[in-house]
């Protein structure tokens, strides 16, 4: 995984709650056997409509996504990061995100900083009234700032180091393999187990 | 000196504490049983076989195609090309790495929700993931079961750990006796418009009372199947003489000593006296109508006796404009009356939904009555034992004699992933989980229900609960 510390790009007003993982990605979608490749099905059915935010030329190369909240909700589906990332997307913004797609996002890189609904609308006022400028987001400091306006963030600190040190997960992990393999030593004779096959 | 107090979810979770966090960072929990299907696991398989890593324990691990799986024909080659690929990958992942599967036309082929507790393999006290969002559905047999992401599944095969970070405790108690025609559908449908889509985010919810301590183990499943639509990690309930009556004699329920070993543990796991829950919602079963949702997602909902809402009553701003757009995606007025709503397709089937018990109350409905004209009638058991079983018990002759179609086990219409989608703006009465636009198919319509009101709906093509049905044909 990439380090993450500071990074500024384009920032994208998309002015709805409830953004779940089907809305994000199709079903259809996750058909395919690879991770990468998703950009085309981001938002697949919002980008038919030529209104749709990323269809308008100055949001076309979004970077940062500023939502409404309990985006990400509904299907664990990981192809909805990919997607994100695979567009282009480094981070997105929301008073509230499900858990399951946040938990994702921060195994990819994408960093989800929960901000407060008035601070969401004041950064999609920022943006619609300049379209297509900037956001800066600084992980270290956790700030989103367009121009003079500055905003805090939320991470959990556990991530937010996982996202600055570009960490991987199961590596962490395999650093408590003996504490796994004692845990597995005590473990009852009752707890289930799918080999050999009964039916 | 006694020891605090403790709910259920803390006891399963200190239970399997491979390594505490410190510092922020989240604890390792220890997997006892993880379920895999085709769609979201061949970049976790990749992943592995890219780092040089095995699968920990393939004896915890079992595989099943749901997902993608036609329910017609399903002796011949799967049509569309990326489905196939797809379950081919599943199935030589599945070869690669050792791991236990059931294939379409296996007799323990289904929707991986519903194999696991029919196998034995779903237990209390036992931590289950999956990487699917309905893996919650394992809670009602007091286990702690969350679904995961792709990348999380893969790092469940290369450790049987996770780490996770402590979640807070919601008690959701449902108090009362469901009046007839009321089921646990009904019950969660009305919690989750209740505490809303997000209500339950960094939660795990315990359900609890005498009106959850009367369900069966499959309605306990309903129930905690939905626990995702209102955003909490994993849903449960305590492990009672029902749970246990359910799970012995299944083939992976443990036998002998180490039965009485495991039921001696399971007793100590309902929620202490004195425990504290971080939030407590309260549900009356007494008056408790037949619910359905009007909108794009499942906290969208009213009762069946009610009307569609107006976004103008509606005071929060997020909530209003979500509403405004759900009636013009669903093309309903406010004021409507739910049960004057017309629809084309009724669907019985998905992991919330797909059980036997599921099957004989809807054919007990629809017994020697007739289909509505026009309307489409989807039968889909969630398993291939659920399927012989109807047919053991002639259930599948009911349906067919109505006029439904009587399919084969899989996931099908509720998320269209495989051929059964429906077309445009067409609207559906469904016993799956999520509305969310263009899940059922591109500018479908669905209206969540329970099998009760699916099956009456069928009869009347308006929706409807079988109180409608006095004097019908």
């Amino acid at each position: 995984m990439e380090k993450f510390e500071v990074f500024t790009g384009v920032a994208v007003p998309l002015r709805r709650s409830n953004v779940d993982t089907d809305q994000i990605i199709p079903a259809v979608y996750l058909k395919r056997i690879t991770k990468t490749g998703f950009e085309d099905a981001l938002f697949s059915a919002w980008r038919n409509d030529p209104e749709f935010v990323l269809n308008q030329e100055p949001y076309k190369n979004g970077q940062v996504l500023v939502a409404g909240p309990d985006f990400g909700t509904g299907s664990s589906r990981e192809h909805a990061v990919w997607a994100l990332r695979d567009y282009g997307f480094k981070a997105v913004f929301a008073s509230k995100f499900a858990d399951i797609f946040r938990g994702n996002s921060g195994k990819q890189g994408l960093v989800t900083g929960v901000i407060s609904e008035a601070d969401t609308e004041k950064l999609w006022q920022a943006i619609e009234a300049n379209p297509g400028s900037s956001i800066t987001v600084n992980l270290v400091d956790q700030t989103a700032s367009i121009g003079d306006l500055i905003v805090h963030f939320d991470i959990d600190e556990y991530t937010k180091w996982r996202l600055l040190e570009g960490l991987d997960d199961i590596g962490l992990t395999l650093r408590d393999e003996q504490a796994i393999t004692d845990f597995e030593a005590k473990r009852e004779a009752w707890r289930p187990k799918t080999l050999p096959a009964r039916n | 000196m006694t020891a605090k107090p403790l709910t259920l979810a803390e006891k399963v979770w200190n239970d399997h504490l491979v390594a505490k966090g410190e510092n922020g960072s989240p604890d390792l929990l220890y997997i006892d049983l993880h379920l895999v299907h085709e769609v979201t696991s061949p970049q976790a398989f990749d992943g592995l076989r890219l780092a040089g890593r095995q699968v920990r324990r393939p004896d915890l691990t079992i595989a099943t195609e749901d997902h993608n799986t036609p329910t017609w024909d399903i002796d011949k080659p799967i049509a569309d090309p990326t489905s196939r690929t797809q379950i081919e990958a599943l199935r030589s992942n599945a070869k690669e790495f050792g791991i236990r599967i059931h294939s379409l036309g296996d007799i323990d082929q289904g929707i991986v929700h519903v194999v696991g507790p029919q196998l034995g393999l779903t237990m209390p006290g036992i931590t289950v993931v999956c990487g699917d969002s309905h893996t919650s559905t394992h809670g009602a047999f007091g286990a702690l079961a969350m679904g995961i992401g792709t990348s999380e599944v893969e790092h469940v095969l290369a450790t049987q750990t996770l780490p996770l970070k402590q979640f807070k405790t919601m008690a959701i108690n449902v108090e009362g006796t469901l009046r007839p025609g009321v089921t646990a559908k009904d019950i969660i449908l009305a919690v989750i418009a209740k505490i809303g889509t997000g209500g339950g985010q960094g939660y795990v919810l315990e359900y609890r009372g005498s009106a959850i301590r009367a369900l069966s183990m499959e309605a306990r499943m309903t129930i905690c199947n939905m626990s995702i639509e209102a955003g909490a990690r994993a849903g449960m309930v305590a492990p009672d003489q029902i749970t246990f009556d359910y799970l012995k004699g299944r083939p992976h329920a443990p036998q002998g000593t180490d039965w009485d070993a495991a039921v001696e543990y399971w007793k100590t796991l309902p929620t202490d006296d004195g425990a504290k829950f971080d939030e407590e919602v309260f549900l009356d079963a007494n008056t408790l109508d037949p619910f359905v949702t009007w909108g794009t997602n499942p906290g969208q909902g009213v009762s069946l006796l009610d009307v569609v809402p107006n976004p103008a009553d509606i005071a929060d701003p997020n909530e209003k404009a979500a509403a405004e757009r759900a009636l013009e995606y669903m093309d309903l007025t406010p004021g409507t009356k739910m049960k004057d709503i017309k629809v084309d397709t009724v669907f019985l089937g998905s992991c919330t939904n797909s059980r036997i018990e599921d099957l004989r109350a809807a054919a007990e409905i629809i017994q020697g009555k007739q289909k509505a004209d026009g309307v489409r009638f989807m039968v889909v058991p969630g398993s291939a034992r659920v399927r012989l079983q109807a047919e053991a018990e002639g259930l599948d002759k009911i349906f067919k004699d109505f006029g439904a179609e009587w399919r084969f086990a899989g996931c099908s219409m509720c998320l269209g992933m495989n051929p059964d989608q429906l077309a445009p703006g067409e609207r559906a009465a469904s016993t799956s989980n999520r509305n969310f636009e263009g899940r059922q198919g591109k500018g479908a319509r669905t209206h969540l229900v329970s099998p009760l009101v699916a099956a009456a709906t069928a009869i009347r093509g308006t929706l409807s609960s079988p109180a409608d049905l006095e004097g019908a044909n």
